[in-house]
């Protein structure tokens, strides 16, 4: 107990204090998880667009392994990656492991499941009548798919917040392929596992108390979006 | 624009819906479509506007002698309001110009039309508000609104005025019998009310059970 109030009485003024490290930390966090995220909508709304709006052969399947992808287990892809990174592994000659590259992309591999398949979700949940009526107004077939996209945008926006909830929480994946290296690799969770197993509480809580910060803003954004978008159409 | 129809089919699941449809609309005039429900009426106005295609038959659109290519350019010239009308999820006046926007016309064309559609479809105060919110009749006047900024050379209106209020239905038809005094627009619909056809229509065409059976005067 005495552990707990003292580490949050320095976590707080490790905070107020803005001290340089933990700074660095938090900056480096937004910026793996932001390009990360920036990489899997590119990737994951056309993804879900393309499977939601296009007839093909084993369309179920793909349906599937989307789905199935949104519950990649972290440490999974931290080891999948690393075997693939790692210098006798096939791009072992790139010197991707233990950067901040190597932790984008496994952020981007749990991301884009997620995107891809919450974007699918809510373009098939489009009406449709909005494609006809696209449609009767003349759109061409991109038009068309934009303004169902457009129609989808509350559902999508949904979609990306996910993603960046599950990045912005990850710790699994970047520890194992980021190496956690002080001012290099280190990010807000990999730096709360590290400091906790060294018992140094402080600077822990003060990283868990703006990750739950980030986290509950994260979320306040998600219901605004999803009440937004809670709009029924005219019957 | 002139539209010939001739002998088409359409069928569902091996359900006949549309058995040898032959029929002519001329440049200009306002047509009704009668029948009860399951008559085919609303498959007929959907192949009609190219929504669908029918399994045997054609639809060809001419430009006096010429037939007209089916492509974006004729899709662009005609245009079909759906029963449950397809607004969009943001404002009116967003819903209005869209047809207009996708066509890449400028910024004061836009606005010129976008003002007088809503303006005659009484929805000018409203065109701020999400569409979303519009009571069901209004929803239909936005339909017709956002149709009718695109002048199309061929409009078809698919039960227009079926779920609305007495108020909304005057609206409607006075949008209907203006098109017909300036007579830039053919305007075929589709409706159950006879008296509905007697008012607005310069022919009336009757269907049972996917077949055109009667073209008369109203």
């Amino acid at each position: 107990m005495h552990s707990i109030s003292e580490g949050l009485i320095k976590a707080f003024s490790l905070i107020g204090s803005f001290d340089a490290d933990l700074l660095k930390i938090i900056f480096l966090t937004l910026e793996v998880s932001g390009v990360a995220l920036l990489i899997a909508t590119a990737l994951g709304l056309p993804l879900g667009a393309l499977v939601g709006l296009r007839k093909f052969p084993l369309q179920r399947v793909a349906i599937s392994l989307m789905n199935t992808f949104m519950g990649l287990p972290p440490v999974v892809v931290g080891l999948f990656l690393y075997l693939i990174l790692s210098r006798s592994g096939p791009l072992g000659f790139m010197g991707l492991l233990y950067t901040p590259l190597a932790m984008i992309l496994a952020q981007t591999i749990l991301a884009l499941p997620i995107i891809a398949s919450l974007s699918h979700s809510a373009i098939v949940n489009v009406d449709p009548i909005i494609r006809q009526a696209s449609i009767t107004l003349g759109a061409t077939p991109v038009q068309v798919t934009l303004n169902i996209m457009k129609e989808a945008r509350y559902g999508i926006m949904s979609g990306i917040i996910a993603g960046l909830g599950r990045v912005m929480a990850e710790v699994g994946a970047v520890l194992i392929v980021g190496g956690n290296i002080a001012g290099y690799t280190r990010v807000m969770t990999t730096t709360i596992a590290l400091e906790t197993d060294k018992g140094n509480f402080e600077l822990a809580i003060a990283l868990g108390i703006i990750l739950l910060v980030l986290s509950l803003a994260i979320n306040m954004f998600l219901h605004l979006v999803q009440r937004k978008g809670a709009l029924q159409p005219i019957r | 624009m002139k539209l010939n129809v001739s002998d088409i089919n359409k069928s569902y699941n091996g359900k006949a819906v549309l058995q040898d449809c032959s029929v002519s609309f001329e440049k200009g005039a306002v047509y009704a479509l009668m029948g009860p429900n399951g008559s085919g009426k609303s498959t007929f106005l959907r192949i009609c506007a190219l929504l669908e295609t029918p399994d045997k038959g054609s639809v060809e659109y001419l430009s006096g002698d010429s037939i007209v290519r089916n492509d974006i350019g004729l899709r662009r010239r005609i245009t079909l309001v759906l029963p449950g009308v397809g607004v969009f999820n943001t404002t009116v006046h967003k819903n209005v110009v869209y047809g207009l926007k996708i066509r890449g016309l400028s910024k004061e064309e836009i606005r010129r039309r976008a003002d007088s559609a809503l303006e005659f479809a009484g929805l000018l105060h409203k065109k701020d508000h999400n569409a979303l919110t519009l009571s069901t009749g209004e929803g239909q006047r936005l339909g017709i609104a956002r149709a009718m900024v695109i002048e199309p050379e061929i409009l078809f209106l698919d039960e227009p005025t079926v779920s609305t209020d007495q108020e909304n239905t005057a609206i409607i038809e006075g949008i209907i019998l203006d098109m017909k005094k300036k007579g830039m627009s053919t305007v075929i619909i589709t409706t159950h009310d006879p008296a509905q056809a007697e008012r607005l229509t310069d022919r009336v065409l009757i269907m049972r059970d996917g077949k055109i059976i009667e073209q008369k005067s109203p």
